[in-house]
């Protein structure tokens, strides 16, 4: 077993001598590399790069990559995630040579296509955030929180408001407060009430005339639509402030309730999560970011725009703030994600919310009976269940059960936030699971649940690596391999 | 120094405070981190901590601290300076979990007179609030 399942380093298996290439004869004299290289350049001994016939290496990632969880092998009901099924449909758009081989120096003329797609791509944003002007330019969610908190910032400077102050929910996501202090904001948390909503009483305390922003989520991280959102975007307006909305929780609203109608000024999307393009390896993604007419003669640029029949790259916007990504930002992930709107249309990505708000409702009903759920009977498209009551009762914590799920075959929840709900346990199936699929993941916390506390602290059991040390590694991280001394 | 944490003061954001008279009728504060929060942070991977002689103000920010958790600022109690810093926190960051009122300390402020100070409680009080907050 263990060659197949070995987690061993590839300098490691490294076997001096071995090589998987071999070169031809050289055709050109040959001169002493010294003489090419300047003396300070040259390396005083040969780095010590791994040495791996050409079985070895492809055995070594292939074999590493069976160790991975995926929406393609796992059920992953990740929280605040949407780990949606990815169509494979939108692989076989993106691979398009028409897409897949343009390069960015490429004048406009020569990809007219993608330009279109681009184009369209900002308009059907547009129409379903019901905010007209869209920047696709951000190469992540967390990169479009911070376009679009500078595009406000750059909004109240050119108006001549001095605004400095950023409110902030507790139970918001930690990029939230990040994106603000890095566009030069000041932050200030607003509290949420027992049954997960914002303390209207708090941010009334808290708004006047320095807020710039209010971020928000909605609906918000416990899964729960924010019922007075059209009166916080109220409050928020009459103190001159814009409401960003966090668009990590749109696949509970598509075609169902738009941002621009609720009362948001700006907000960013994930297509990752809500438009299924690929998650995971830090990149390339996409965060493109919508926002009011007032505010989008400060969108990044360049925007994609229709002179006639004629599309092209606008870069002469004097009030932007600029560019955010080299280029146009990563488009594959749009392609995908434009291939996915298309695919859906309309009706169907409403249909999309509706089953992926049906989906955490039943496995809600299903779960509350064990593991509470604080903040009640009902939610949009995630649920946060708390392991408070068996902590206590049997030391049985919310970590111990997301780490036994991968022994049965499962993805963990995301656990641990939000941080307002103690012993967070956040589901999010999405609504591309069978019910035989939210059945077996029930039945299985089910079953974790009665297993004994021992069982439980040292799962999994099953997985090459069992419970790293997080302590250990966040006090002494160690992020570069050194060669043992021989 | 090891202080009896029913005979300091606490805030509502779980800083604790041991007022003494300092020199020329000045007061110094020490301030550290309550028992309850630490415990709810659980493991502690960094601390960030203020320079000597910085000003801190009542109810701002004056550092930081990390949890395998979270990410939560420290508030200072009181107006004044920073006059001295617990230099072994960093490296020894246990300290704060199994000594919170004594080697656990963070800093030590020289307090402004007639400055601002947050609302401080006793210890009965802060108790009772965590156990609010823990229902």
């Amino acid at each position: 077993m263990r060659n197949t399942r070995s987690t061993e380093l590839i300098f490691e298996l490294s076997k001096p001598g071995c090589s998987g290439a071999h070169l031809p004869p050289c055709d050109v004299p040959l001169r002493p590399v010294a003489e090419l290289i300047p003396a300070e350049a040259l390396a005083s001994k040969p780095l010590p790069l791994p040495e791996l016939g050409e079985p070895d290496i492809v055995r070594h990632f292939v074999n590493l990559s069976t160790l991975n969880m995926s929406v393609d092998t796992h059920f992953y009901p990740l929280g605040s995630c949407t780990m949606k099924y990815n169509p494979k449909r939108n692989e076989r758009i993106a691979a398009m040579p028409g897409f897949a081989n343009l390069h960015p120096y490429q004048s406009d003329d020569t990809i007219q296509g993608m330009l279109e797609l681009l184009y369209r791509s900002q308009q059907m944003l547009a129409e379903i955030s019901g905010l007209p002007a869209v920047s696709l330019q951000p190469a992540a969610g967390a990169q479009g929180e911070f376009a679009a908190l500078l595009v406000a910032a750059a909004y109240f400077r050119d108006k001549g408001i001095k605004k400095s102050v950023v409110l902030i929910p507790d139970g918001a996501h930690g990029t939230n407060p990040a994106s603000a202090v890095m566009s030069g904001f000041t932050t200030v948390p607003v509290k949420s009430t027992a049954n997960g909503l914002i303390d209207l009483d708090d941010l009334k305390a808290r708004l006047n005339d320095g807020v710039a922003v209010l971020m928000i989520t909605n609906p918000n991280t416990l899964g729960i639509f924010e019922t007075h959102i059209a009166e916080i975007a109220e409050m928020v307006h009459e103190v001159g402030g814009l409401v960003y909305l966090d668009g990590a929780n749109m696949n509970a609203i598509l075609g169902i309730t738009r941002p621009g109608d609720f009362g948001a000024d700006l907000m960013h999307f994930n297509p990752h999560k809500t438009f299924s393009g690929p998650h995971g390896g830090g990149g390339p993604g996409a965060g493109p970011i919508g926002v009011t007419e007032k505010l989008a003669p400060y969108l990044p640029s360049p925007i994609v725009v229709k002179d006639g029949g004629r599309y092209r790259l606008d870069y002469n916007r004097p009030k932007s703030i600029g560019r955010v990504r080299s280029f146009f930002g990563n488009t594959g992930v749009l392609v995908r994600m434009y291939s996915y709107i298309r695919t859906h249309g309309p009706d169907g990505l409403r249909r999309i919310s509706e089953n992926a708000v049906l989906n955490a409702n039943y496995l809600l009903s299903r779960v509350k009976h064990f593991l509470p759920v604080p903040q009640g009977d009902r939610c949009m498209h995630e649920f946060v269940a708390s392991a408070t009551r068996i902590k206590a009762d049997r030391d049985i914590s919310a970590m111990d059960i997301a780490k036994r799920l991968l022994d049965y075959g499962f993805h963990a929840p995301t656990v641990y936030f939000p941080l307002i709900v103690k012993e967070a346990i956040m589901v999010e199936p999405t609504e591309t699971e069978s019910k035989a699929t939210l059945d077996a993941f029930a039945e299985t916390l089910e079953r974790i649940v009665t297993e004994t506390p021992e069982q439980l602290h040292d799962a999994p059991s099953s997985a090459p690596v069992s419970r790293p040390d997080e302590v250990r590694a966040a006090r002494q991280p160690m992020l570069t391999w050194k060669p043992t001394a021989t | 120094m090891k202080l009896d944490p029913k005979s300091i003061q606490y805030t509502s954001t779980h800083e604790w405070i041991h007022l003494e008279d300092g020199p020329g009728g000045t007061k110094t504060a020490t301030v550290g981190v309550s028992d309850f929060a630490i415990q709810a942070l659980t493991d502690l991977v960094h601390i960030e901590l203020p320079e000597l002689g910085r000003t801190l103000h009542a109810g701002k920010p004056f550092g930081e601290v990390e949890s395998v958790k979270a990410v939560s600022d420290l508030y200072s109690p009181v107006e004044g300076e920073v006059v001295e810093v617990n230099a072994s926190i960093a490296q020894h960051l246990d300290l704060m979990t199994t000594d919170p009122y004594g080697a656990g300390w963070l800093i030590k402020v020289r307090v402004k007179s007639g400055g601002s100070q947050s609302q401080l409680l006793d210890h009965a009080t802060y108790k009772r609030q965590c156990e609010q907050a823990m229902e």
